[in-house]
């Protein structure tokens, strides 16, 4: 028995990893399994699931998501927000349990679409492009758009003056449509709603323009921003349903009315200081909604035209890759060399130092470091652009990994041949320059060409300090027309088509110098 | 011209030569022999600053190398100290240890060039006329993969002697070859003996040592056990250790 307990143990041990892989797998099998029995054999209607579950799943993105839905700050396990108040009391009209479920902004309505959830409700602007894919409630909310300012600049006093000005809206938003139709403009696209405000306080850029609850809530208790011009547009916030659930669509908007005439929501949305008379519209939904469907803007010229009407916009953020690529590597080539030189032949300290910079960038993920560059940098006074920061950001991580490569081939030149040079009674740093170095960089092309293709795909990292390269493109194409599928393949063939011919010339590089090492 | 005085020398805790003491005069032709692991090439090493040792001192003429090496190369005085003895003592290594990178005539000319300062035509011609010296002529655009070893070697005798060195030292410089190309390069160090270059020569060709040497030094363990004229040397040596050893090889 005791036997039997410690082979039981041993291999517990030794295949600690592969037994919880196994396990996370089977389970991914069986959840999988479920998933498919839940969707595609046994479909049954939202509406009576939760009934009968007595659980309604509710999608909503909670970072920076005030003050809609985010992270009580004093007490981080809850979530507050006017939309939490909603969904409660929408809960408890249906008489059942709330569940939540974090999910990214960006693809909410796909997850919604795949059946991660019941609802979506998150700020989502009702929009033709949106009808198209998702069932809406009738709306819940009335926003508008609203032009933040620092409290010193008065050059901004209404939407016309934002030409020839940098302005900072959200992904996929109605706010950065109206801006892009005013043309003029330079667009800075954010995905998280706290960084853009930083970037006007920082000076990064000159206003803001967001839906009115998020331009509120920030502003309020700053004192060095301030609001101008009256709220731009109108639009509403609905909840987004699947397809199909009509039936639920139904018992939602029942209980908005509900909400509405009861008063509820009037008091949920003050306590948040988001009511103002645009709100009685709501009770006009009717013929808001019939609105839209008479007068569908742009729905007409969206389906076929994929190529010619997105690949301009693919092209221009490939072109920002490829500078922001080779720029970044031309610094990570000159900094690993100045790196590799205190390490190989510096004194104690410059030793010290270089080993720490290499092991912590090799350490710590990109992702960290870009933000720390950005978004930390300006708490100790440096305020980078934000294409200094993607620049500085991918160079010099790459430098700790380029430092390494030219170390490796510095050290691969056979002793003998620096004992050669200083017999002939060349210095030190002759030997170096005439006789080490041009045959360590032989060595070092090959996996630099390969270190730069990485580079370039990593590139893809900078969409989060509001550039719009390559990927950043994608994401808000994608995301206005819905088509991840045909747009992700264009843009991963893009990379592709760019990373492959310096792959095939690394291979090259790599045989060539092979078959000279036979000769050797 | 060469004098090593009380050289002592560890490798870890594990004491190599522990009183070792050598002059050579100018003119001289100094053969070394032993077993492997004898010390011959720390010894030649430590003659031309690429080793280091803890005790004694080896002097070229007037410079004075005392032993303590940063990283193969030193600052200050030493670092010139070291400079000057190399320049005076030109070295020849069992690998030949050519650049892969230059051509044979950028092999010979880099170091005339790079440290004397001479200029590159006057090199090139020296270059010339030094692998007319060692039988070369032809190979000057070569690269060193596209030599036998052979070859190679004689390029870097050449490029050894395009520093006008006072005294040329050889580790082993057939040693890693094959035995048809032996020959080509003891007849080029043959010649060089012949113009009256002092050389020291560690070696495992007896036959040669008895030809051309003035001198013949046994080494053991980092000791030098017995020493004197070839002809007495090999034929009538004195110590068991000798006798072992040379009965070893003349079999
Ligand atoms: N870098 C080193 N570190 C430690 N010990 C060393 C080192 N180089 C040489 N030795 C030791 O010093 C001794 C002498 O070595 P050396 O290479 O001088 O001998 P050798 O006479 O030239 O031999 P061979 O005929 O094989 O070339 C050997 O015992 C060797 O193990
Ligand atoms: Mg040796």
């Amino acid at each position: 028995m005791r036997r039997f307990h410690e082979w039981l143990i041993f291999i517990i041990m030794e295949y600690k990893y592969f037994i919880i892989r196994c396990i996370v797998m089977l389970q991914m099998c069986f959840s999988g399994i479920f998933f498919s029995i839940n969707h595609a054999f046994a479909y049954q209607d939202t509406l009576d699931k939760i009934k009968s579950s007595g659980v309604i799943t509710w999608g909503f993105d909670a970072e920076g998501g005030a003050p809609y839905v985010f992270r009580d700050s004093a007490n981080p396990s809850k979530h507050i927000g006017f939309e939490v108040e909603l969904v409660a009391a929408i809960a408890r009209e249906l008489g059942v349990k709330v569940r939540y479920f974090q999910n990214a902004w960006d693809s909410i309505l796909l997850s919604l679409q795949r059946g991660d959830f019941d609802i979506a409700l998150n700020g989502i602007e009702i929009t033709p492009d949106r009808e198209q894919s998702v069932l809406f409630t009738r709306p819940y909310y009335a926003y508008a758009e609203q032009i933040v300012v620092r409290d010193s600049d008065n050059r901004i006093h209404r939407l016309e003056d934002l030409r020839g000005k940098k302005v900072g809206t959200l992904y996929n938003t109605e706010a950065k449509r109206l801006l892009e139709a005013m043309g003029g403009i330079a667009v800075n696209i954010y995905s998280g709603q706290v960084e853009p405000f930083k970037d006007l306080l920082l000076n990064r850029i000159d206003a803001v323009f967001v839906d009115l609850p998020i331009a509120a809530y920030y502003t309020m208790p700053n004192p060095q921003l301030h609001m101008v011009g009256d709220p731009v547009g109108d639009g509403y916030y609905g909840i987004a349903l699947r397809k199909e659930d009509a039936s639920l669509a139904d018992e939602l908007n029942k209980i908005i009315e509900k909400l509405l005439r009861s008063g509820e929501l009037k008091k949920i949305y003050s306590r948040w200081g988001l009511w103002n008379v645009a709100q009685e519209k709501l009770f006009l939904h009717e013929g808001i909604l019939k609105n839209y469907a008479e007068s569908p803007p742009s729905s007409s010229e969206k389906a076929p035209i994929v190529l010619t009407k997105f690949l301009p916009t693919l092209l221009k953020g490939a072109l920002v890759t490829i500078g922001i690529s080779i720029l970044s590597m031309m610094l990570a080539v000159v900094l690993g060399l100045i790196l590799t030189f205190m390490r190989l032949y510096g004194n104690t300290w410059l030793r010290m130092v270089s080993t720490a910079y290499i092991e912590i960038y090799r350490g710590t993920p990109l992702l960290i470091q870009l933000y720390i560059l950005y978004y930390g940098l300006p708490s100790i006074g440096i305020t980078l652009s934000a294409f200094v920061v993607a620049i500085l950001g991918l160079g010099m991580n790459y430098a700790a990994y380029e430092a390494e490569i030219y170390r490796a081939g510095i050290q691969a030149i056979p002793k003998g041949q620096t004992e050669a040079a200083l017999s002939l009674g060349m210095s030190g740093r002759l030997t170096l320059k005439r006789i080490i170095l041009p045959q360590a960089l032989r060595i070092t092309i090959p996996p630099m060409t390969n270190d730069f293709i990485a580079l370039f795909k990593d590139s893809s990292l900078i969409s989060v300090i509001a550039i719009t390269e390559l990927t950043k493109s994608y994401g808000i194409l994608a995301a206005a027309s819905m088509d991840y599928f045909k747009l992700g393949i264009i843009t991963a063939l893009l990379y592709f088509g760019m990373s492959y011919p310096l792959s095939l010339y690394a291979r090259k590089l790599e045989k060539k110098l092979k078959s000279h090492d036979r000769n050797l | 011209m060469i004098e090593i005085c009380n050289l002592f020398k560890q490798y870890e805790h594990q004491p190599l030569f522990k009183d070792l003491h050598l002059v050579v005069e100018k003119g001289s032709v100094v053969a070394i022999i032993g077993p492997s692991g004898s010390g011959k090439s720390t010894l030649l090493r430590c003659m031309n600053g690429l080793e280091a040792f803890q005790k004694g001192y080896i002097s070229v003429d007037d410079q004075r190398f005392c032993g303590v090496l940063e990283r193969g190369y030193n600052k200050g005085q030493e670092g010139i100290t070291i400079k000057n003895i190399r320049r005076k003592v030109g070295m020849v290594f069992q690998q030949f240890n050519l650049f892969p990178h230059m051509s044979v005539l950028h092999n010979i000319t880099v170091a005339p060039i790079f440290v004397l300062g001479v200029d590159q035509a006057e090199a090139e011609s020296n270059a010339i006329s030094l692998l007319r010296k060692v039988h070369l002529m032809e190979k000057a655009g070569k690269y060193p993969v596209q030599l036998s070893g052979g070859e190679q070697q004689r390029v870097a005798v050449a490029r050894a002697l395009a520093m006008k060195p006072e005294a040329m030292l050889f580790d082993e410089p057939t040693s890693s070859l094959d035995p048809e190309m032996i020959e080509e390069v003891l007849l080029v160090v043959k010649e060089l003996v012949s113009e009256g270059m002092t050389t020291i020569i560690a070696t495992h060709e007896m036959g040669f040592a008895r030809d051309v040497s003035t001198r013949v030094l046994f080494l053991d363990k980092g000791e030098i056990v017995e020493q004197g004229k070839p002809q007495e040397m090999f034929s009538n040596p004195q110590n068991d250790r000798t006798k072992a050893f040379l009965s070893r090889f003349m079999k």
